[in-house]
């Protein structure tokens, strides 16, 4: 399966130029720029691991590209990384764009459990096949 | 208006009838609190009645005044009560039609209670014989008014980090045909839309518990498809579950039951009335559960501009009230729609603060007093093929809404979506690139097109779809240039 979590996950991965173009437009409007990567891609899991400090007042898109590339240095193929933009406008305060830039070799997806209950109530978990293993070994 | 007095009157509170204009109600002089409520009414006085005393009466019959002189007036603080006109224009290009700006005291109104606002406002004056019509155009409601109500729930921040979604427009789709499915083969359109791309689907308004589908069967088929759809892509998704019910006893049974499934988000019709929307805004902030209002009804009072309400004063209502989502027009769809008075409302829902723009109606600024945000919606007779005008014309924050652009693609259902989903990431890539995307929207589809085949059939089906049709409802003021 594809996992379609990010803003771009239904076009064709984004090339190097892609992304610099995407981060550009977020240093142009002022956000900080976050690189993280995760393998468990749950849904639910929300604090992927931070690669370095949200990069503030930048002015290049180079330096958000160099440390991509070294983030794809050590996770590249074995996590998903993906790219965020921070806004710290008054009633904001909240991303404004978050894609994903990596993905790993095999997405193998997620099961769904049903557990039956009164009422024909069912409880859903989802779990991911790669999740199941222990960190370090899930893909 | 009144008939003058039979003989002549002595003092303003000796018994008998006179000119509202003369009772108090209207003040040129006046200037306006930073804590006075403002309205702004279109009226439309019967030949032969003179505007000012016209829009003398509206303030009068919308605040303390009745036809007679009342001697107990003079048990109150009466001057502090007495709603003042204290401006009247004619209409820009308009025959005998005037706006009367209206400014009533802060203690006129009971906190935290569209009821006891739209009563005093709306509650009398538009049957008023003298006038022939009248419109509620816009209000200015007062910080420290504003700030007696909590506002929606969940609101557009909060929304985009629980659904985890940023950047750009959700995607929903109305489940169609909007009657007559069973909840096993509605389930299976939540489904397919969901897993095709769509981060949202939704009941129409008149989906609640009909011999053909009863709302817990509804329920439970739709959360089905909804999870199976999240563990399909990794995505979170949605589908509004309608609530809307006879009594506030079974919006409640209905509420509980999709917070017990797990459903991110229900569903309530304008139609069920301020108080119920109020009621189950306070229930959705107990729930984490995200509100979304479907306008159901609105244009009986809000399409003609000669009278009713405007739907811009809707909006600040329904922001105060407490929703999270509202319908607000699409501008190129089906539905009525100027791109300026749409603008308007859009604005109304997501800014903090809205200065005055006479050029999309919105006569008052209104500070919003850090109110969360409303997302707006737009949805009826959209497809993909207009991307670029919608992403041009509402933004990215806001709920684009797909029914028939989804369900009918000639693919299936989860092609439509995926063909959805696939013209709007395009477009915000192409818009974030810093491209000319509304100039470029057709080339930077037909390009997203080569490498998905559903994205291209769509735009053969629907390319020649467009409803140009002249709105009824635009505003009166056109900005002019001029030399300073």
């Amino acid at each position: 399966m594809r996992l379609t979590q990010g803003t771009f996950s239904f076009l064709p991965d984004l090339t190097d130029a892609q992304i610099g173009a995407q981060v550009a437009y977020c240093l142009r409007n002022g956000w900080a720029v976050n690189l993280e990567f995760a393998d468990d891609p749950h849904p639910r899991n929300t604090y992927w691991e931070m690669w370095g400090q949200p990069m503030f007042d930048l002015k290049d898109p180079a330096a958000v590209m160099y440390e991509l590339a070294a983030c794809r240095k050590v996770h590249g193929g074995r996590a998903y990384i993906r790219l965020s933009a921070f806004d710290a406008t008054a009633g904001w305060e909240s991303l404004r764009l978050s894609f994903i830039t990596d993905r790993p070799a095999e997405e193998p997806g997620f099961g769904l459990e049903r557990q039956e209950a009164g009422g024909r109530n069912i409880r859903y978990t989802a779990r991911s096949y790669a999740a199941n293993k222990p960190v370090g070994e899930r893909y | 208006m009144n008939a003058e007095p039979q003989k002549p009157r002595s003092g303003r509170y000796d018994a008998g009838v006179m000119k509202y204009k003369d009772m108090g109600y209207f003040d040129l002089d006046y200037l306006p609190k930073d804590t006075d409520v403002l309205a702004v009414f279109r009226i439309t006085p019967q030949d032969g009645v003179d505007a000012e005393e016209a829009a003398a009466a509206v303030a009068g019959e919308s605040s303390t005044a009745t036809w007679t002189v009342v001697w107990t007036d003079r048990l109150t603080a009466s001057e502090k009560y007495r709603a003042k006109c204290y401006r009247v224009d004619p209409v820009p290009g308009a025959d005998n039609q005037y706006f009367a700006y209206i400014a009533y005291d802060l203690d006129l109104f009971e906190e935290n209670s569209i009821v006891n606002l739209s009563a005093s406002v709306i509650g009398n004056v538009f049957g008023f014989k003298p006038l022939k019509a009248l419109r509620l155009e816009d209000m200015r409601l007062p910080i420290a008014y504003v700030k007696t109500y909590a506002g929606p729930p969940t609101g557009i921040v909060v929304e985009r980090e629980r659904l985890d979604k940023f950047g750009r427009p959700l995607l929903g789709a109305t489940v169609k045909p909007k009657l007559g499915l069973s909840g096993r083969n509605y389930g299976r359109v939540v489904y397919e839309a969901l897993k095709g791309g769509l981060d949202f689907t939704k009941d129409d308004e008149n989906i609640n518990s009909q011999s053909f589908m009863h709302w817990r069967d509804r329920f439970l088929y739709c959360m089905e498809a909804v999870n199976r759809a999240q563990a399909m892509t990794g995505e979170i998704k949605g589908t509004y579950l309608n609530v809307s019910a006879g009594d506030m006893e079974q919006i409640y049974e209905r509420a509980e039951f999709a917070k017990q499934l797990g459903s991110t988000i229900i569903m309530i019709d304008l139609v069920i009335g301020y108080s119920a929307i109020q009621s189950i805004s306070r229930w959705c902030r107990r729930n984490d559960m995200i509100l979304h209002l479907h306008r159901a009804g609105h244009s009986t009072y809000t399409r003609q501009k000669s009278h009713g309400v405007s739907f811009r004063v809707i909006a600040k209502w329904m922001r105060l009230a407490g929703v999270d989502h509202i319908h607000a027009g699409t501008v190129v769809g089906k539905l009525e729609g100027d791109p300026a008075t749409t603008r308007g409302y859009y604005d109304i829902c997501r800014e903090a603060f809205n200065p005055q723009a006479l050029q999309h109606g919105l006569f008052f600024d209104q500070d919003w007093g850090g109110l969360r945000r409303v997302m707006p919606v737009a949805s009826g007779g959209i497809h993909a093929g207009q991307m670029h005008q919608l992403l041009h014309h509402l933004g990215e924050d806001c709920v684009l809404q797909f029914g028939g652009g989804t369900i009918g693609h000639p693919m299936g259902i989860a092609a439509g979506a995926t063909a959805n989903r696939v013209a709007l990431e395009a477009m915000i890539l192409a818009r974030n690139e810093g491209r000319d995307y509304l100039a470029e929207g057709p080339a930077i589809l037909a390009a997203a097109a080569r490498g998905c085949t559903p994205l291209a059939q769509a735009l053969e089906v629907w390319k020649d779809v467009t409803f140009n049709y002249t709105s009824t409802d635009s505003p009166d003021f056109v900005p002019s240039v001029s030399v300073a």
